[in-house]
């Protein structure tokens, strides 16, 4: 009889990533609905010192599988390990993080467990038996409440939008023995972009550029978003212009990113770029066009040239983190 | 090299999007189809990977209604060589699992030695049909890759993860999905799409392929859509004036930290 929740709690480099507190809190909370346990499971090579810390945002049992052949993230052998634990542990529902880890990881073992998943959700509740995911689809034009069904009930859940919570619970962390099986990947070489300290899709806080940027100079947002914590992005016609990588660019074919705050900078608003960024919590617009649609999206516009405004603003955060 | 790219026709990305009166589809009347986006780098890889090997086959497999058709003949006029395509009634609300054993199964009858797909299809953002054909093939997937290169029977992939890149190598045969900067597909040259009309384009149904409805179709969906609603609309935003542009840049700091709590 299946019982209870999993979540696996992402690793990186021996350090949990902001996912992991969102999946164990998001997992806490359903647990508590079901009222049933939760299980967190943090898999990677010297990681049982970092597990323990699971218990702070609601896990109650924390199974730390620890081998040199997970140092590195490969899809097979982390399939074939989490595989394991679940059919072990037999919990109701299995909960990741959408990172492209979790996307990539949580894809293979849904066909490999024959188990219903719903990918990269926004909200999730638990009606009777069955888990009701909410997920953005068509770029996040329209909202699809799907439900899940079967044994385990698989969503992987969007970075930056649970609410992390403090739980103050104590757990033991129990090594589980580990069988990599056979690994048909090997990861040759690992390398971190320089400029992309933080990764767009977990970013806090997003100040993009678009045509109004005009031309490949973003070092005015690249000092904001420096000073904030954030990441730079780009609309696509900026993209298209060769004055950002692909890898920065925000919308429907880009990336989707939902931080706090997103600070859009010469963009006008496209329909795929607001699919992008349209679950953002707040929207800042600067725009020298005050019929730019990304003005309809904003929670705050500004009507100026960015390249005057963008400076001042960041004069400003400048005084106040003093 | 037998290459395969799994296509799908999905709305061009500037359709605004209805809901059908069922609230558990979307309309489909007066929406452009497109080649999802992400597929035609598929198709453009897997293109130059026939070049680059110094031949081979390039096929393309879709599940989707007969209106499908048209993007299968985009992508043959584009180069590749023929198409299938599983058209199947009984497939209208299969998921993303069953989609997958669809296609999983169609390839027991077409060689390959890489398997392509888009990282996602841009209607429903499943991120899932790719990874699960790789599992029901027992072959290895490399996700996101913006650049690859082949020899001596490996693939060796360049994947985008959070905040940097990773090198992979895998034996063939291989699925990868694509990632923006593997390359900058090609259009359809006139010559191409007079071509294309006479390339092969097999249809089949679920019955043709050896599978059942029940395995496939909407009866062993593990997900089902409840509803769809559009996201809530925004309160109009706040247009920041002032003097000069310290005062106004001012205010949006105070408004960001004060009320919106975000710095």
């Amino acid at each position: 009889m299946a019982e209870g929740v999993l979540v696996l709690a992402e690793q990186v480099d021996g350090g949990l990533r902001k996912i992991a507190y969102e999946v164990v809190s998001e997992g806490s909370r359903l647990a508590d609905v079901l009222g049933e346990p939760l299980t967190a499971v943090v898999l990677g090579s010297g990681v049982e010192g970092i597990a323990a810390e699971l218990a702070k945002h609601g896990a109650e049992k924390i199974l730390a599988g620890d081998d040199p052949a997970l140092a590195d993230y490969t899809t097979d052998i982390y399939t074939n390990v989490l595989c394991d634990i679940v059919k072990d542990k037999d919990p109701k529902i299995l909960l990741l993080g959408a990172s492209t880890q979790g996307k990539d990881l949580s894809a293979r073992l849904a066909a490999r467990l024959d188990a219903g998943l719903a990918m990269d959700c926004i909200a999730l509740k638990v009606d009777g038996e069955t888990l009701i995911a909410t997920r953005p689809i068509f770029g996040g034009k329209v909202l699809a409440e799907v439900a899940i069904e079967g044994t385990p009930q698989m969503a992987s859940i969007r970075p930056n939008v649970m609410e992390i919570i403090d739980a103050k619970k104590t757990a033991d962390v129990e090594s589980i023995p580990v069988n990599p099986g056979v690994g048909k990947t090997r990861v040759l070489e690992k390398k971190v972009e320089a400029a992309a300290q933080v990764d767009l899709t977990e970013a806090d806080i997003v100040v993009s550029g678009g045509r109004g940027m005009a031309g490949p100079d973003f070092s005015v947002l690249e000092k904001l978003a420096r000073l904030l914590g954030g990441a730079v992005g780009a609309s696509r016609s900026a993209v298209d212009e060769g004055w950002r990588p692909h890898s920065d660019q925000v919308g429907q074919t880009g990336k989707v990113v939902s931080p706090n705050l997103y600070i859009a900078c010469g963009i006008s608003g496209a329909i795929q770029h607001l699919a992008g960024m349209g679950s953002s919590k707040y929207v800042v617009a600067i725009n020298k066009d005050a019929e730019a649609p990304i003005f309809k999206k904003a929670d705050f516009g500004i009507v100026d040239d960015l390249f005057k405004v963008v400076p001042a603003i960041t004069a400003e955060v400048e005084k106040l983190k003093g | 090299m037998e290459v395969v790219v799994l296509l799908k026709q999905v709305p061009d990305t500037e359709t605004a999007i209805q809901i059908g009166e069922d609230k558990t589809t979307v309309k489909t009347e007066d929406v452009k189809w497109v080649i999802n986006p992400y597929d035609e780098f598929a198709v453009e890889e897997a293109l130059r990977i026939r070049e680059n090997q110094g031949g081979g086959r390039v096929t393309i497999l879709t599940a989707g209604p007969e209106r499908a058709v048209e993007a299968i003949r985009t992508a043959l006029a584009m180069g590749a060589d023929e198409g299938v395509l599983i058209n199947d009634p009984a497939l209208e609300g299969a998921d993303g699992l069953g989609t997958a054993k669809v296609l999983a199964t169609a390839l027991k009858d077409i060689p390959y030695d890489i398997i392509i797909a888009g990282q996602r299809a841009v209607d429903d953002d499943g991120y899932l049909v790719p990874a699960a054909v790789a599992e029901f093939l027992d072959i290895p997937q490399v996700s996101m890759v913006f650049k690859q290169e082949i020899s001596d029977g490996n693939i060796r992939c360049e994947r985008t993860v959070e905040g940097g890149t990773v090198v992979i190598e895998a034996e063939l045969p291989a699925l990868f999905t694509t990632q923006r900067g593997l390359n900058e597909p090609r259009y359809a040259s006139l010559p191409g799409i007079m071509k294309a009309k006479k390339k092969p384009l097999g249809k089949k149904t679920l019955a043709d392929i050896g599978l059942d409805s029940s395995e496939v179709g909407p009866a062993a969906a593990r997900c089902r859509v409840r509803t769809l609603s559009f996201p809530p609309e925004r309160a109009p935003g706040r247009i920041i004036e002032g003097e000069t542009v310290e005062e106004v840049a001012g205010e949006l700091v105070r408004l960001l930290r004060e009320e919106a709590k975000v710095i």
